[in-house]
């Protein structure tokens, strides 16, 4: 008897061993959980064809509303405001999504996901598109499953020192502490681009942002690293501003894109196509506050962008006037980064990257016809 | 002598009192002096340092213009009647308790005073103070007719337990309506959050998991073999993985498992999570409680006749149950601040509410501010817990016999 309880005991203590194996440490769950959801993509691709009879454009029209996966916590790109309702950068781009959709931007459920669930989430059904500061790479272009959308944000990882360090380059972080948040790619970046260069350096880890440049402000580490979008808008909050420095290195590119569920064309056009809508809008000049006086244009282009002329929006399976609901419920491109990063907010951030391509940028729209 | 001198007299014998008792305690011998000097020093620098921020360096306005959103989360503000009303229920219930168990009115009105002086400074619209009034009223003027109509006292106290049962189930429908309905319209839970969803999940995972814990208690001392190692699977189990991640496996790997048209909803996955860990644990608590049962009461009740379960029911679970109250309680107190863990997995509770705030662009980098505001949040309903729990032992006379 009691020999068989002693048996059945280390039973049980081998699996909680393996079990705790697995879930201790962060760094080794995500691990766990990565390799998971590359198991289970190949499952879902798999799956596709055959589902792909009904297209995700269909399923969301039927449902009368769009079910879109947000940041809830990202300082200009999705928050909850103090009405709470969501706000923000990538929320307007749900937003957006939901006003050529049904002509009503406010008809979206947004679902809070964090960094981890996130391409589940997709993957499963769960959300019709994901719009969270998501990089676009290539293994999450295939192996995660995904397919992406037009990039709507250009950021890269840059480096804010303090100016009397006299720090000009990567070479001068020789044997320096750097703050990082830990988390998706930037913690990695900085360990690929340091050893590219061969530089010495002590990362020093914190789980938020506000913990990450918090101990930077005390003086606990000589720089401090992140998205260079959150550079700038952390910057303005120091004590002294000008007393820092960001460095005009880039450590990776990190383009911002939405996503949905791979090997679904139909619905990836539209989403595609919306952005370009937000881009070739500002283009255009055209704005929510002058959309209706375009309505009078003599210009073929803007004809057929509006859905005057032409069957651009059936194409799709929207309505033909899919980019004018989109820029007067919500604006194109200027507006909306205007609204949630522009000169007017906090944060300030120059646009960069991200103005159009006939100002240097690399905002680009192909033609509408 | 006059009374005046006479007074004058205990005065000073009171002062003198007074010192032999400082000197007594905290100036002798030497050693004892030095430490109450040092301890003194660190605390009035670290008093003055947090009240100084308290009051001159924290800019409140990041905690004052959100309060909405601490309390209900993206709860839609034109159905908010409906969690005026759950509130309105659990108040009276609770009112009515405390009166029925012998709680003092006066007692809960001088309790109630400061929340409602709180709540009349804070900058909340009128409606909201209207009704904080009406709801805290209501609580006082349940708990004096539990205390004055003698009469309702006994059947109070039978129906009550039941009608918080019945009042948990009338919540959560509710707060979630109907699909299609007009006078309740569905209210996806995906828009709860704040402080009425931690509280949710936390009584949600109470609720359900008391009878779970205590049916894997007996399972697990049963003589049936399956029974028994079933139980003991699965508290060992789940005892053996931290509750992250159980709720990772809720959020990330249930919904790989279903089948694609399946969708449980995520609330209720964190829900069924936290239950089921809870479970666990509680029925290692119980099964402590059990096993002080001496054996003599089981034979007692054999000889009497009783089956398995009566003797469980009238006999043994009421003095085990009655024995483990602190540590349910303790259990219960910590699930409420493990309530904090979806964040992680992208629920909107009051952690999740508090980054989602200080995301705001107008009010970042004042995480100080946000955190030690819903730090004190919960610590109210932690202290609130133990404090009923230890009325609860007063009254049914645990550690008295």
């Amino acid at each position: 008897m009691h020999r068989k309880v002693f048996i059945l005991m280390l039973g049980l203590l081998v699996l909680l061993v393996v079990l705790g194996a697995c879930a201790s440490g962060s760094q080794e769950k995500q691990l766990v959980t990565m390799e998971v959801t590359k198991e289970v993509t190949v499952i879902v691709t798999k799956e596709v064809p055959a589902a792909a009879a009904k297209s995700k454009l269909d399923v969301v029209m039927e449902r009368g509303k769009l079910i879109c996966g947000v940041n809830a916590n990202l300082p200009g790109f999705g928050y909850l405001d103090q009405n709470g309702q969501y706000a923000g950068f990538d929320i307007d781009f749900c937003k957006a999504l939901a006003a050529a959709l049904f002509d009503d931007p406010s008809k979206v459920e947004y679902r809070p996901l964090t960094a981890k669930e996130r391409f589940t989430a997709v993957q499963t059904g769960e959300v019709d598109v994901l719009i969270r500061n998501t990089t676009w790479t290539l293994s999450r272009d295939t192996s995660v499953g995904m397919d992406f959308a037009p990039t709507t944000f250009y950021d890269g990882q840059g480096i804010m020192v303090r100016k009397a360090d006299n720090i000009k380059s990567l070479e001068d972080l020789q044997g320096a502490t750097i703050c990082v948040s830990t988390g998706t790619t930037t913690e990695l970046n900085l360990a690929d681009q340091m050893r590219a260069h061969g530089i010495d350096y002590t990362p020093v880890v914190f789980e938020t942002a506000d913990a990450t440049f918090g101990a930077y402000e005390e003086g606990r580490c000589d720089a401090v690293t992140t998205d260079k979008s959150g550079l700038v808008s952390r910057k303005s909050l120091l004590k002294n501003p000008e007393e820092h420095v960001i460095l005009d290195v880039t450590l990776s590119k990190e383009p911002l894109s939405p996503a949905v569920l791979q090997g679904d064309s139909k619905w990836l056009d539209v989403v595609k196509w919306v952005v370009f809508a937000t881009f070739q809008a500002e283009e255009f000049g055209i704005t929510s506050q002058n959309v209706d006086d375009f309505k009078n244009s003599d210009n073929p282009g803007i004809r057929r962008f509006l859905g005057l002329e032409g069957d651009l929006g059936k194409g799709l399976g929207l309505t033909n006037d899919f980019a004018y609901r989109v820029i007067k419920h919500v604006g194109n491109y200027a507006e909306i980064y205007d609204r949630n990063l522009g000169p007017n907010t906090p944060f300030n951030l120059p646009r960069g990257p991200n103005s159009l391509w006939t100002d240097g940028g690399l905002l680009y729209s192909p033609p509408f016809r | 002598m006059t009374p005046k001198s006479i007074a004058m007299q205990t005065r000073r014998q009171l002062l003198r009192d007074f010192l032999t008792w400082l000197k007594e305690n905290l100036f002798s011998p030497w050693y004892n002096a030095l430490i109450t000097i040092v301890s003194a020093a660190v605390i009035y620098v670290a008093l003055k340092g947090i009240l100084h921020w308290v009051f001159y360096g924290a800019k409140w306005g990041v905690v004052t213009t959100n309060l909405r959103l601490f309390a209900v989360g993206p709860y839609p503000t034109d159905q908010l009647w409906r969690v005026w009303l759950a509130l309105g229920l659990a108040l009276v219930l609770g009112g009515l308790s405390w009166g029925a168990w012998g709680g003092r009115s006066l007692v809960a009105l001088i309790l109630v005073i400061p929340f409602l002086v709180v709540f009349w400074l804070a900058p909340i619209t009128p409606a909201a103070k209207r009704n904080w009034t009406v709801v805290l009223f209501l609580f006082v003027l349940s708990s004096a007719v539990a205390e004055f109509v003698r009469p309702l006292r006994k059947p109070l106290q039978k129906i009550l337990p039941f009608a918080w049962l019945v009042a948990f189930f009338v919540t959560l429908v509710l707060l979630h309506g109907f699909k299609g309905s007009q006078r309740l319209p569905l209210v996806e839970t995906g828009l709860w959050g704040g402080l009425l969803l931690t509280i949710l999940l936390a009584v949600v995972a109470i609720v359900l998991s008391f009878p779970i814990g205590v049916l894997l208690a007996l399972g697990r001392r049963s003589s049936l073999p399956i029974v028994k190692l079933f139980s003991i699977f699965y508290i060992e189990l789940i005892r053996g993985v931290p509750l992250v991640t159980v709720l990772f496996m809720a959020q990330i790997m249930l919904p790989l498992f279903l089948p694609p048209n399946l969708r449980i909803d995520k609330v209720l996955r964190a829900m069924a999570g936290m239950t089921l860990f809870a479970a666990a644990y509680l029925a290692e608590n119980v099964r402590g409680g059990l096993q002080a049962i001496p054996k003599g009461q089981y034979e007692a009740a054999q000889a009497l006749g009783l089956n398995y379960y009566q003797t469980m029911r009238y006999i043994i679970l009421p003095q085990a149950l009655r024995a483990v109250i602190p540590a349910i309680v303790g259990q219960f107190i910590s699930l409420f601040k493990d309530t904090s863990l979806v964040a992680i997995v992208g629920l909107l509770d009051l952690l999740s509410i508090a980054l989602s705030v200080i995301a705001q662009p107008q009010w970042i980098g004042l995480q100080r501010e946000v955190f030690a505001f819903i730090g004190v949040i919960y610590w109210i309903f932690c202290y609130a817990m133990s404090y009923a729990s230890r009325r609860l032992e007063v009254k049914l006379g645990v550690g008295v016999r």
